[in-house]
């Protein structure tokens, strides 16, 4: 609870040093995001009919979530605090304001002075876009008055009771979700005959209609009101529940009904969200097994990508009629066993020299290894077996009996991907509470120690290489049914990277937050080469990856959904703390993470 | 045949004698201290016989059989286990994890068994979970009920130590050797725990060699004391005949004043 018996503090009593500094950040933040180009380009995709772009919204998060962050007080506990008041609120209002005075300054230096030699953006396009095709001044007067508006809106979320908050909470990320998920609420009311209902809220030409996001906004607002927290008194219910037959009724019920949702909704879904998902699973099939390698095992690989080019090359080559050198045409259920057997060579072979490395050596000595893999692909010397830069072309999908699965039918790859997935969370959840999979986490806890303490850590890390290979090899093979060709470009070291960050900001070690973290940024964002849900993104991909790793380290290091124990690891202290309090107060422990 | 026979050890770094012509011997059974100065090379003589510092020169056997160019797990397997003097558990597994994981050169399951649950890998998990629980039990009710389940970082200092000598326990020894196993303990915890050194050999069948600084410790637990200095013994014997040498006495507390005369 916090203590507000203190009268709030006047209003000119400022931390003007901390404003001045979060205003000046939120300036830069604006100025930077314009001149990398993002309104500009993000402009094109409407959320909010004739009102607001994705390109704008990227200028006016800015001052909201700074004036948030600058009238954020430190409450200290058992200490007399002086209570939120207007001296908060006018902090966030100079924060959005120099905000909004960086813009300003920007597009008098565009009028006036010319630096597109450097600066791309610094163009009579931007100037445009940032006045609202109108005068430098009305531009200037809109800029400051959005700033301080909403650096007051931020400011003033602390003041709200947490009811209210809330509320706002669910209608803006609400109509945020909403207006993102656009093409799949599009293509899914399609699928299920319900055509007047994405009409209703989506305008023609893209975007929430102004109606609709009035009439979408109050419901939102109103429902924390309707369910009263019954929703999380349910969850809390279910996750806590003592009887370990209750625990697993509770999960064979969950699994069924996520289990109906995965197989009956491609039937709705067009061909386009349909080949999104399939590539949302093939990267989670490759995170998943980087997650056994990174997350259980504590091994950082940066090669990973080479074992995803195993997978693809060998079943090129085995079902392929225009492998240029070898070409059985076996079928993708034979390729298949020869890409085990090829990924655990693989493994090894990589794995062996290496595997007695630690930490930092290893991820670089990996990295290596990843480039010489596709460098061999790529090769003079390959060429006549592998075809070279040319790759591998024509292969065919995978027949199963009355069904193929190929490119063509993205629904069929999904199915394919889909049941891949399940194998590799059945692999991982199994091998975890194993013997294996507590050599591992004792590895990665002090490999020395674990050494005396009896594990041959050489074999332990290698069957984690090997584990981990296979079922990269197994995204590769599905890949290149899928496309129908490889190509050495499609194994560049990004993917490695990307793989690596899925899996960081999911959470480590935790296969939900795998799937979570897969889901937001392959699906949303996009994969190396695949675009996502937002394709507008396509070429600040590797920015936003950046930003969001960035935030994610500072934040929340242990990820989206961790484990528990990964949270526990972070937040040592924390945890101590919590402890020697008792478990007596779990309402206080709910509170705080209400407030997060 | 003594259980280990150490002849002529020599650990060298760089110019410095960390060990040298060091002879030891210990039967089945025995409990020995080895105590000395610090920088003695009492740790170092651990980090040889567990195979983490490999010898300059001289021979260990174990049981007949040299141990020397083995790895730390295969020597853990021929049946030498041992704590650390600064507590290197692992910190983020829990206290029964830590005692299971321990079993695993005692156990033979792999991928395969834990893919498709088989029998054999259930009861094996059984039997990992209860061997755990019992050796756990050995310290009474300190790291059993919720403890458990609570993470190895939470645990008091005192009870880290009796972790990791639950942890060591768990490789199924022979031979037991325990670094400073009471240091940073207050009295009643030492005595508590000196008792139990003597029920690890009486209920266990462990041979014990235990590294310690607390003289009464060596004075109640141990059979036979060896002094080291500088890397050379310097006396062994009882522990009141080697508490009693005038060159003990010398190593520890520096040459008596008279010599100045």
């Amino acid at each position: 609870m916090m203590s507000t018996s203190l009268p709030s503090r006047k209003l000119f009593d400022q931390d003007w040093k901390r404003v001045s500094f979060w205003g000046s950040i939120c300036a830069l933040s604006q100025v930077f995001i314009c001149l990398v180009g993002l309104p500009a380009e993000l402009n094109r995709r409407i959320l909010i009919e004739s009102t607001l772009s994705l390109g704008y919204l990227f200028i006016i998060w800015v001052p909201l979530v700074f004036g948030y962050v600058v009238s954020k007080m430190v409450e200290l506990e058992g200490v007399e605090n002086p209570k939120p008041g207007a001296a908060e609120l006018l902090s966030g209002a100079i924060t959005g304001l120099l905000g909004g005075l960086g813009l300003v300054v920007l597009m008098l230096g565009i009028d006036n002075f010319d630096l597109r030699d450097p600066l791309l953006n610094w163009n009579p396009k931007l100037l445009r876009l940032l006045t609202f095709e109108n005068s430098i001044g009305f531009g200037s007067m809109i800029w400051l008055l959005v700033g301080v508006g909403l650096g007051v809106f931020g400011a003033s979320l602390h003041q709200m009771t947490t009811r209210i908050r809330k509320m706002v909470a669910y209608a803006i990320f609400g109509l945020f979700t909403l207006a993102v998920l656009e093409d799949v609420i599009d293509d899914l009311s399609e699928g299920l005959r319900l055509e007047w209902l994405s009409d209703m809220i989506y305008a023609k030409r893209g975007g929430i209609t102004v109606t609709s996001t009035i009439v979408i906004a109050v419901v939102l607002a109103a429902l924390p009101l309707l369910t009263r927290g019954k929703v999380k008194e349910a969850v809390s219910r279910y996750r806590s529940s003592d009887n370990p037959a209750e625990q697993q009724r509770n999960s064979i019920v969950l699994f069924a009904l996520v289990a109906v949702v995965f197989l009956v909704l491609p039937w709705f879904l067009g061909g386009i969200i349909n080949e999104l998902l399939a590539n949302v699973g093939l990267f989670l099939l490759l995170a998943l097994g980087l997650n056994i390698v990174v997350g259980l095992a504590g091994l950082l690989d940066l090669g990973y990508v080479a074992f995803f080019a195993v997978g693809g090359y060998t079943t090129a080559v085995f079902t392929s009629p225009n492998s240029p050198w070898f070409s059985p045409e076996t079928h993708f259920g034979i390729s298949l066993l020869v890409v085990v057997v090829m990924a655990t060579l693989a493994g090894l072979l990589i794995g062996a020299p290496v595997i007695r490395m630690r930490g930092d050596y290893l991820a670089i000595v990996t990295l290596g290894f990843g480039e010489i893999i596709r460098l061999l692909f790529l090769s003079d010397w390959l060429k006549p077996y592998l075809g070279g830069s040319q790759g591998i072309t024509n292969i065919p999908g995978i027949d199963l009996g009355p069904w193929e699965v190929r490119g063509a039918d993205p629904r069929s790859v999904f199915y394919m991907v889909l049941a891949f997935c399940v194998l590799a969370i059945y692999v991982s959840w199994r091998l975890q509470g194993s013997r294996i999979g507590r050599a591992w986490m004792a590895i990665r806890e002090d490999e020395s120690v674990a050494e005396v303490m009896g594990i041959n850590t050489v074999n332990s890390k290698l069957m984690a290489f090997v584990v981990g290979a296979v079922l990269a090899s197994f995204s590769g093979a599905v890949l290149a049914a899928k496309v129908g060709s490889v190509f050495p470009k499609s194994f560049e070291i990004l993917v490695s990277i990307i793989i690596l960050v899925v899996v960081i900001v999911g959470g480590m070690g935790s296969i939900t937050g795998v799937m979570v973290g897969s889901l937001v940024l392959i699906g949303i964002l996009g994969g190396p080469r695949q675009p996502g849900l937002l394709q507008e993104f396509q070429n600040y991909k590797l920015l936003i990856y950046g930003a969001l790793l960035v935030f994610m380290m500072l934040k929340r290091p242990e990820g989206l959904v961790p484990t528990a124990r990964r949270t526990r690891e972070l937040h040592q202290e924390e945890y101590l703390q919590d402890a020697w309090l008792g478990d007596d107060d779990s309402e206080q422990q709910e509170e705080a993470g209400e407030r997060l | 045949m003594s259980l280990l026979e150490i002849e002529n050890l020599q650990i060298t770094f760089g110019g410095l004698d960390a060990l040298s012509n060091l002879d030891f011997a210990i039967e089945e059974g025995e409990i020995v201290s080895v105590i000395g100065p610090n920088g003695a090379g009492k740790t170092t003589f651990f980090n040889a016989i567990s195979g983490m510092i490999p010898p300059t020169s001289g021979e260990i056997i174990f049981d007949g059989e040299s141990v020397l160019g083995l790895d730390p797990n295969q020597i853990t397997e021929m049946g030498i286990a041992r704590t650390f003097q600064n507590v290197r558990l692992f910190p983020n597994m829990t206290v029964l994890e830590n005692v299971m994981v321990s079993q695993h050169c005692r156990t033979s399951q792999l991928v395969v068994g834990a893919l498709f649950q088989t029998k054999a890998f259930k009861k094996e998990e059984k039997e990992i979970r209860e061997r755990a629980e019992e050796i756990l039990s050995f310290f009474g009710t300190r790291l059993v009920g919720y403890r458990l389940d609570q993470p190895a970082f939470a645990l008091s200092y005192a009870n880290r130590r009796r972790l990791e000598i639950a942890r060591a326990m768990a490789t199924q020894p022979r031979l037991l050797l325990l670094d400073e196993p009471v240091a940073g303990m207050n009295p009643i915890e030492t005595a508590e725990l000196t008792a139990l050194i003597g029920r690890l050999r009486d209920e266990w069948g462990f041979t014990i060699v235990i590294i310690e600084h607390d003289m009464k410790v060596v004075r109640d637990v141990s059979d036979r004391v060896v002094v080291l200095d500088h890397g050379v013994p310097i006396a062994q014997g009882s522990y009141d005949d080697v508490s009693t040498n005038p060159d003990v006495i010398e190593a520890y507390l520096g040459r008596p004043v008279e010599a100045k005369r």
